[in-house]
C-alpha cells in the first residue's frame, strides 16, 4: 500500500497492464508528449516507460481513434485509448455505438472487442458546454457498450484493469476534478470486479446512489441529514452497466427510499434508469417517491455564478432526502 | 470592393489592427498572471495576429466568419467592441454572450461573426450551412471558415471540404498552420507535410502564404475570395505561422525547442511590418508610440468596463436554451 491520487492510480493500472501483456497499448491525443508536465496526469511518464510502439500519441481524430480500438481488439489486441472530453465522444460514437457495441452480436458471438476508451470529464472548471457534458445515458442506453465510474483511488486502479482485461468493450469515465485526490492503493495488480456497486456509508432511512465526484456531493449532505435525526445509506454505484441490482435493492428494500444523484442533467439521466428499475421492482417496499437529482436541463455555462445553477449541490440532496421522507 | 492596391493609410490601418490584438491578448496574459479570475481555459493566438488581419481585412461586411477556439484576433479584426468582449472573457453579464460563452465560445452574429466552436474540426461543416444559405438566396457573401493544422485531421474538415467541392459553395478554407496540435506537431498528425495540397482531392484551389506577412496574406485573401464569390466554389488557404505561447495559458511549453521558439520571434508579424512601415516611411516612431499607446488606453477601457460590471444573475443560467421557453 502507498499513498497515491487517483491520477496516479490510473496512471498505476495502465502501467500495471502494460507490463503484464503486451497487447494493452494506449492511443489518445497527446497521451505519449503532453502539454501538462503533470506527475497526476494519467499517462504522465508512460512513454518514457513503454515507449512509441505502446503509447501512440495520435492526430486529433476522434472517429479514427475509437475505430482503432474497435479494428485492433477484433484482431486480439487490447488498446486502451483516450477521449480528451466527455463531448468528444460524439466524434466517436459512430465506432463505439455502431460498431463496438454491435459487431459482436451481430456476427453471432464470434466476434469480440477487448476494448477500453477512457474519458475525461467533470463540471466547476469554467470551461463551457462543449467541454462539460457528461454523456453516460447516451453510453448506457447503447446495447453492448459496459461503463463503470470510479469515485475512489482504488477504484479508479481497479476499475481499469478489470476494464482492460474484460472480454467486451468497457467506457471507464474519470472525473478530472478527482485527478488530485489521494488515498492509499494497493501496489498490486488487483481488480474491482465491474457490475458491483458498494454501500460506501450504511444507514437505515433513506437510500442515496451516485457515482463519481456526486458521490462527495451525497457524501457532503450527510451530516445535515444525521442532524435532522436521518440516517442515509450512501452507495457508490461504480457500474452503470452491468448495473448491481441486487446491491440496490437489498438496501431499498431495507431503507424503502431512494434518492438518486448525478452531475449530468436530470432529464433522461441516467437516474431515471435507477427510479424505473426501482419502481418496478420495489414498489411495494417503497414509503415515498424515488427522487432524482441532476443539473437542470441547459448546457454548462461558463461564468462561475452560472455554473453553480448547474451544478447539484449537498443542498440539492438534502432537500432530496427530506421531500422523499415527506419532512 | 476591397482595393487591390495597398494605400499607406490601409497598411497603418492594417498595422493597427495587429497591435491591437496583440495588446489585447497581452492583458490577457497579465490578467491571468494576476491570477486574476478569468474563468475556463485562456488560448491566445499570439504570433498568428498577421493572419486574422490579413483575411478579414479582405473580407466584405456580408462575407460571414466561422471561429474556433483560438478567436481572439479573429473577432478583433472583425470591428468587435473592446468592452463587452473583454466582459465575456471574464463572464461578466454585459459580455457578447452574456457570461454563457467566456473566452471559447464566443458568437457575434451582429458583426457576421456567426460562430465559434471549441471541438476542433466543427468549423468547416458549420461553414458548409452558413455558405449555404449565401448560396441558396443568392447572396454575394462568402464564410471564411478559421481552424488549425490539427483541426484539419479531423473527418469533419474532409467532409466539408469535398461538399463544397461538388456543390460549389463559397467558403474559403484557412488553416492556420502554426506548428502545433496541442503538444503534437505537424509531422504527427498530418501526412501530408503541406496541408494545402489536400484542396486538389476536392477539387479546389490550394495555396499557402507566409503567414507572418500580413499583406501576404491579405492578397491571397482577395485573391481567393474573389474566386469562391464568382460562383466557382471553395478554395483553401494555408497560412504558415507559429503560436508562439502554449496551447493555453497554462502550458508552459516544456516540449517546445527553445531555439525554435527564438526563430520565429525573430520573424513577429508585428516586429517585421513595423519595420517595413518604419523603413518605407509611412510610419516614424513617435507615430507607432502613439498607436501603441492608443491600443493600450482601449484595453486598459475594456479591462475597466468587464470589472465594473456585475456576473450574471443565476437565474439567467435557465434562459436561452430555446427560443420560445417551456418548463421542462
Ligand atoms: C474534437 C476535439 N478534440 C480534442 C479537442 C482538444 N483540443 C483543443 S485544441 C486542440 C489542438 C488543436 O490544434 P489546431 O487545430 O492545430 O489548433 P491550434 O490550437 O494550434 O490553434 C485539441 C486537441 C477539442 N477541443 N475538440
Ligand atoms: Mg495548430
Amino acid at each position: 500500500m502507498s499513498q497515491k491520487t487517483f491520477g496516479n492510480a490510473i496512471n498505476d493500472a495502465l502501467s500495471t497492464a502494460m507490463d503484464m501483456d503486451d497487447t494493452v497499448f494506449i492511443a489518445g491525443e497527446g497521451v505519449g508528449v503532453s502539454i501538462h508536465l503533470d506527475s497526476n496526469m494519467p499517462t504522465y511518464g508512460l512513454l518514457d516507460k513503454f515507449g512509441r510502439r505502446r503509447v501512440k500519441d495520435t492526430p486529433v481524430s476522434e472517429a479514427a481513434i475509437a475505430g482503432l480500438a474497435v479494428g485492433a481488439s477484433c484482431m486480439g489486441l487490447r488498446p486502451v485509448v483516450e477521449i480528451m472530453f466527455f463531448p468528444f465522444i460524439t466524434l466517436a460514437s459512430d465506432m463505439l455505438v455502431n460498431h463496438a457495441g454491435k459487431l459482436r452480436y451481430m456476427s453471432g458471438g464470434k466476434s469480440s472487442f477487448p476494448l477500453t476508451v477512457r474519458v475525461k470529464a467533470g463540471v466547476g472548471f469554467g470551461a463551457g458546454s462543449q467541454h462539460s457534458h457528461n454523456l453516460e445515458a447516451w453510453i448506457a442506453h447503447s446495447p453492448g457498450l459496459k461503463i463503470v465510474w470510479p469515485a475512489t483511488v482504488e477504484d479508479a486502479k481497479g476499475l481499469l484493469l478489470s476494464a482492460i482485461f474484460d472480454p467486451d468493450p468497457v467506457i471507464v469515465v474519470e472525473d478530472m476534478m478527482l485527478y488530485r485526490m489521494k488515498g492509499e492503493l494497493p501496489d498490486r495488480d488487483f481488480r474491482t470486479p465491474l457490475g458491483k456497486a458498494r454501500v460506501a456509508v450504511p444507514g437505515t432511512d433513506c437510500t442515496v446512489i451516485a457515482y463519481g465526484m456526486a458521490l462527495y456531493t451525497a457524501m457532503k449532505a450527510l451530516e445535515p441529514l444525521i442532524e435532522k435525526g436521518i440516517s442515509c445509506e450512501v452507495i457508490d454505484l461504480r457500474s452503470l452497466v452491468p448495473l448491481d441490482k441486487t446491491c440496490i435493492l437489498e438496501s431499498v428494500r431495507k431503507t424503502g427510499r431512494l434518492v438518486v444523484v448525478h452531475e449530468a442533467n436530470r432529464f433522461c439521466g441516467f437516474g431515471a434508469e435507477l427510479a424505473a428499475m426501482v419502481a418496478e421492482e420495489a414498489f411495494h417496499d417503497l414509503k415515498g417517491p424515488v427522487k432524482r437529482v441532476g443539473a437542470p436541463q441547459i448546457p454548462v455555462p461558463v461564468a462561475s455564478s452560472l455554473e453553480k445553477v448547474f451544478i447539484p449541490g449537498p443542498e440539492d440532496v438534502v432537500r432530496a432526502v427530506l421531500e422523499t421522507m415527506n419532512k | 470592393m476591397k482595393e487591390k492596391q495597398i494605400t499607406p493609410d490601409f497598411q497603418v490601418s492594417l498595422f493597427t489592427r495587429m497591435v491591437l490584438i496583440r495588446k489585447f491578448e497581452e492583458k490577457i496574459v497579465a490578467l491571468c498572471r494576476e491570477s486574476y479570475q478569468l474563468p475556463g481555459m485562456q488560448i491566445l493566438a499570439n504570433g498568428q495576429e498577421a493572419v486574422a488581419t490579413g483575411v478579414v481585412s479582405a473580407l466584405e461586411p456580408e462575407d460571414i466568419i466561422v471561429s474556433n477556439h483560438r478567436s481572439h484576433g479573429h473577432l478583433l479584426a472583425r470591428g468587435a467592441d473592446l468592452n463587452s468582449l473583454m466582459a465575456e472573457i471574464m463572464a461578466k453579464a454585459d459580455g457578447v454572450n452574456c457570461g454563457k460563452a467566456g473566452t471559447l465560445h464566443l458568437s457575434m452574429p451582429e458583426i457576421n461573426a456567426l460562430m465559434t466552436s471549441t471541438v476542433v474540426g466543427a468549423g468547416p461543416p458549420l461553414a458548409v450551412g452558413a455558405a449555404f444559405a449565401q448560396q441558396y438566396q443568392a447572396l454575394n457573401g462568402v464564410t471564411v471558415v478559421f481552424f488549425g493544422d490539427g483541426a484539419a485531421a479531423e473527418g469533419s474538415v474532409h467532409e466539408a471540404m469535398n461538399l463544397s467541392g461538388i456543390w460549389k459553395l463559397p467558403i474559403l478554407f484557412v488553416c492556420e498552420n502554426n506548428g502545433w496540435a496541442g503538444a503534437q506537431r505537424p509531422e504527427e498528425h498530418s501526412a501530408v507535410r503541406q496541408i494545402h495540397k489536400r484542396a486538389q482531392g476536392y477539387d479546389m484551389p490550394g495555396q499557402s502564404v507566409d503567414g507572418n506577412d500580413v499583406e501576404a496574406v491579405y492578397h491571397l485573401s482577395l485573391e481567393l475570395l474573389e474566386y469562391c464569390r464568382s460562383g466557382k466554389g471553395p478554395a483553401f488557404m494555408e497560412t504558415l505561422t507559429y503560436r508562439m505561447r502554449g496551447h493555453g495559458e497554462q502550458d508552459h511549453q516544456h516540449y517546445v525547442n527553445p531555439e525554435e521558439l527564438e526563430a520565429w520571434a525573430l520573424k513577429c508579424p508585428i516586429i517585421r511590418y513595423r519595420r517595413a512601415l518604419l523603413n518605407a516611411g509611412i510610419l516614424d516612431k513617435a507615430q507607432i508610440q502613439s498607436i501603441e499607446q492608443d491600443a493600450e488606453a482601449r484595453v486598459a477601457a475594456a479591462v475597466a468596463f468587464g470589472d465594473a460590471g456585475p456576473y450574471p444573475e443565476s437565474d439567467t443560467a435557465l434562459t436561452d436554451v430555446f427560443v420560445q421557453a417551456f418548463n421542462a
